[in-house]
């Protein structure tokens, strides 16, 4: 294998663990509040087209990631609503969010299809990726050096600093934190609101990162996949920067299995399609096998609070 | 003004059925609305949607087609989170369903007998209970979430079709077409009422519907299912097994699922197609919901989704409402039925002076 392909392949690979990771990153925090929200495919579909829909008239890829971000916070605070303040059932509120924003999406991108927009490129001078070793460092759009800060900044909130102390304490123990004096659902409301608002960074990825136009659908699943990645890295930041990664080097096999050539090619182009499905549930099933005796899930996951006085 | 909640001593036995009610009236008022405000024909919108398939009588054939799959799926869902199993993959086990029953289709290609649509059926079930039973093992065995895998496999038997239809069971004469040959008459499901397009996968939704209810509300597998969902502490304590639960919930959810699809294989589409997956499994979630996972309520919660899938279609030619009109309606009764389902438990107490401790 040659240099220059190497680096090619190692460029596709963070394109396309990008809108994952920073999708996972938010489901993680909201997920350390003690609050599983199912809605991520739905919040990231609406963040795709409210992005693709900014980029395309004004042209700004930094005002189109902001709308995003918006857009999936907004979407996330009718979960938000439903779940913490009506106290209603979170698998089917999340799900009713991803059926909704799937068809938000798909009203709202109406007669976007097949209409080009310019991807988000690195904002660093050219001259500085002429090198394909310097490519690899600085060839990025500055979505991908966002996804690597806030891995940071997420294990840093949560286990450096107080307020992350108090969001996972909201996590594990509800009645205490309540006891204390700590707003349980205030906090949860903000933690939701983080996932919404990366999750709708991650959707607008899609068009401004990978395939730069609006199609129905065009996450594909990988909201799930990135529900399904914090599970694997047992909440835990950098193991979910590992798990991301893994699962763009799947996805990019796919991509270059058919772009052809050698062996890849004799596999059915499918199959590499369902590649990163199949590669969820074996990787969800090895988990579930290292793991021995007690889970490191939030205790209070998926778990109404009512406070009572 | 502030509300607070308290809680009923009793759950309330009118807001059980009067939630979905007025989910579906909530949702055509504020649907209604948002569409006005976006631009569209709002109160045009929820006439099309939610009146015209029902006035229209040569719309009801469609009802009844469209309504058949949601029952079959959604009963069995219902059963499924009766049990507290998310099996959110019916989707798949429909689509497995399917693409089983094309088997044995296409392996009985030109050949005649009453038998070849029976063994469709028995296929399809086993397709999709065999699909489902992959998360089920795997939750039984390993504690692996069910939502997360039965969803995964979902995005896998979408490719399986593709690859099928593409390759090994491409019809030769198709002109390069990516689908099956058309099933020989045999292997077509019949229509009961001639000059309709209404077949044999209506009546057998209602039937089947009746007999889960039966089982549901009956049999010691009801009663099991629903302690185990409900109180999964007492149910050990009763001796019921929370594995054999689990297997049952999926088993009967995904068998279910397969036999949609194999009613809609053999019914609406008689060959298959890349198109075969239709959303159907997703949308029977919201019918089992709809429905409050009673077999009964969800023939009916069926029905009014069917109502929105015909009126959406017609919606699209009359006042040119874009086609994913009725997926945002039919989410929107989801919310407020969610939303609703609080003041089962609880009751809206206006809160008129401030209470002595600083509450959150």
């Amino acid at each position: 294998m040659s240099a220059e392909l190497l680096i090619a392949i190692i460029i596709t690979v963070v394109g396309a663990s990008t809108p994952i990771l920073i999708a996972a990153l938010g489901e993680l925090v909201v997920e350390k509040a003690g609050v599983l929200n199912l809605g991520v495919e739905g919040m990231m579909l609406i963040g795709a087209v409210t992005g693709f829909i900014v980029m395309f008239t004004t042209g700004n890829p930094w005002l189109a990631v902001l709308a995003a971000a918006i857009a999936g916070m907004l979407s996330s605070m009718i979960f938000a609503f439903l779940t913490l303040s009506l106290s209603a059932n979170q698998t089917a509120t999340g799900l009713a969010l991803t059926i909704f924003g799937t068809g938000l999406s798909a009203l709202a991108g109406q007669g976007y299809s097949a209409r080009p927009v310019d991807l988000f490129r690195s904002v660093f001078p050219a001259e500085l990726a002429t090198h394909p070793v310097w490519r690899v460092i600085f060839g990025y759009s500055p979505l991908v050096y966002f996804s690597l800060i806030m891995v940071f900044a997420v294990w840093w909130f949560l286990h450096k600093t107080r307020s992350g102390l108090i969001l996972r304490a909201v996590g594990e123990n509800d009645l205490s934190a309540h006891s204390i004096g700590y707003s349980v659902i205030g906090i949860r409301y903000a933690a939701v609101a983080f996932g919404g608002a990366m999750a709708g960074i991650a959707g607008a990825a899609f068009p401004l990162l990978l395939t730069p136009q609006w199609a129905e659908r065009m996450t594909a699943g990988r909201g799930w996949i990135a529900v399904a990645l914090v599970v694997f890295a047992s909440w835990r930041p950098f193991r979910l920067l590992a798990g991301a990664y893994l699962f763009g080097l799947v996805m990019t096999v796919e991509l270059y299995s058919k772009a052809g050539g050698g062996i890849l090619s004799t596999i059915p182009a499918e199959l590499w399609a369902a590649m990163p499905y199949i590669a969820t549930v074996v990787v969800l099933v090895l988990i579930s096998l290292r793991r021995t005796g007690s889970t490191s899930a939030p205790a209070c996951l998926g778990k109404p609070f009512l406070a009572t006085n | 003004m502030q509300f607070r909640l308290e809680k009923r001593p009793q759950p309330s036995r009118l807001m059980l059925y009067a939630a979905p009610i007025l989910a579906v009236i909530l949702t055509m008022l504020v649907g209604g609305a948002i569409f006005s405000a976006i631009g569209y024909d709002g109160p045009g919108a929820v006439r099309e949607i939610f009146i015209t398939p029902l006035v229209t009588s040569y719309k009801w054939q469609d009802l009844g087609i469209k309504a058949a799959p949601l029952i079959i799926i959604g009963v069995g869902l219902a059963v499924s989170y009766r049990a507290n199993v998310w099996n959110i993959g019916a989707e798949g086990q429909y689509v497995v369903g399917g693409v089983c029953a094309t088997g044995v289709a296409l392996a009985t290609y030109g050949m005649t007998g009453w038998w070849i649509l029976p063994l469709m059926a028995l296929a399809g079930v086993a397709g999709g209970a065999a699909y489902a039973a992959i998360p089920a093992l795997l939750r039984t065995r390993l504690g692996v979430n069910e939502i997360l895998t039965s969803l995964m496999l979902t995005y896998a038997s979408v490719q399986l079709v593709y690859y099928l239809v593409r390759a090994p069971w491409k019809d030769p004469m198709g002109m390069g077409f990516p689908q099956t040959r058309i099933f020989s008459e045999a292997a077509r499901l019949p229509t009961i009422i001639p000059g309709t397009i209404v077949h044999l996968g209506v009546p057998i939704a209602i039937l089947v519907a009746l007999i889960v209810w039966f089982v549901m509300a009956r049999s010691l597998f009801g009663f099991q299912v629903r302690v185990v969902g409900a109180a999964p502490h007492a149910a050990r304590y009763g001796g019921f097994s929370e594995n054999r639960t689990i297997w049952l919930a999926l088993l009967v959810s995904g068998g279910l699922a397969g036999l949609a699809g194999m009613l809609e294989v053999a019914g609406p589409f008689q060959r298959l197609v890349p198109g075969f997956p239709t959303n159907y499994g997703f949308t029977a979630i919201i019918a089992a919901f709809l429905g409050r996972l009673d077999p009964l309520g969800v023939i009916f919660a069926s029905i009014v989704l069917a109502i929105t899938f015909v009126g959406g279609e017609m919606a699209q030619t009359t006042i040119g409402l874009p086609a994913a009109a009725a997926g945002i309606f039919q989410a929107m009764m989801l919310f407020f039925l969610l939303a609703g389902d609080l003041l089962i438990r609880y009751r809206l107490k206006r809160v008129t002076h401030q209470p002595t401790e600083a509450r959150a």
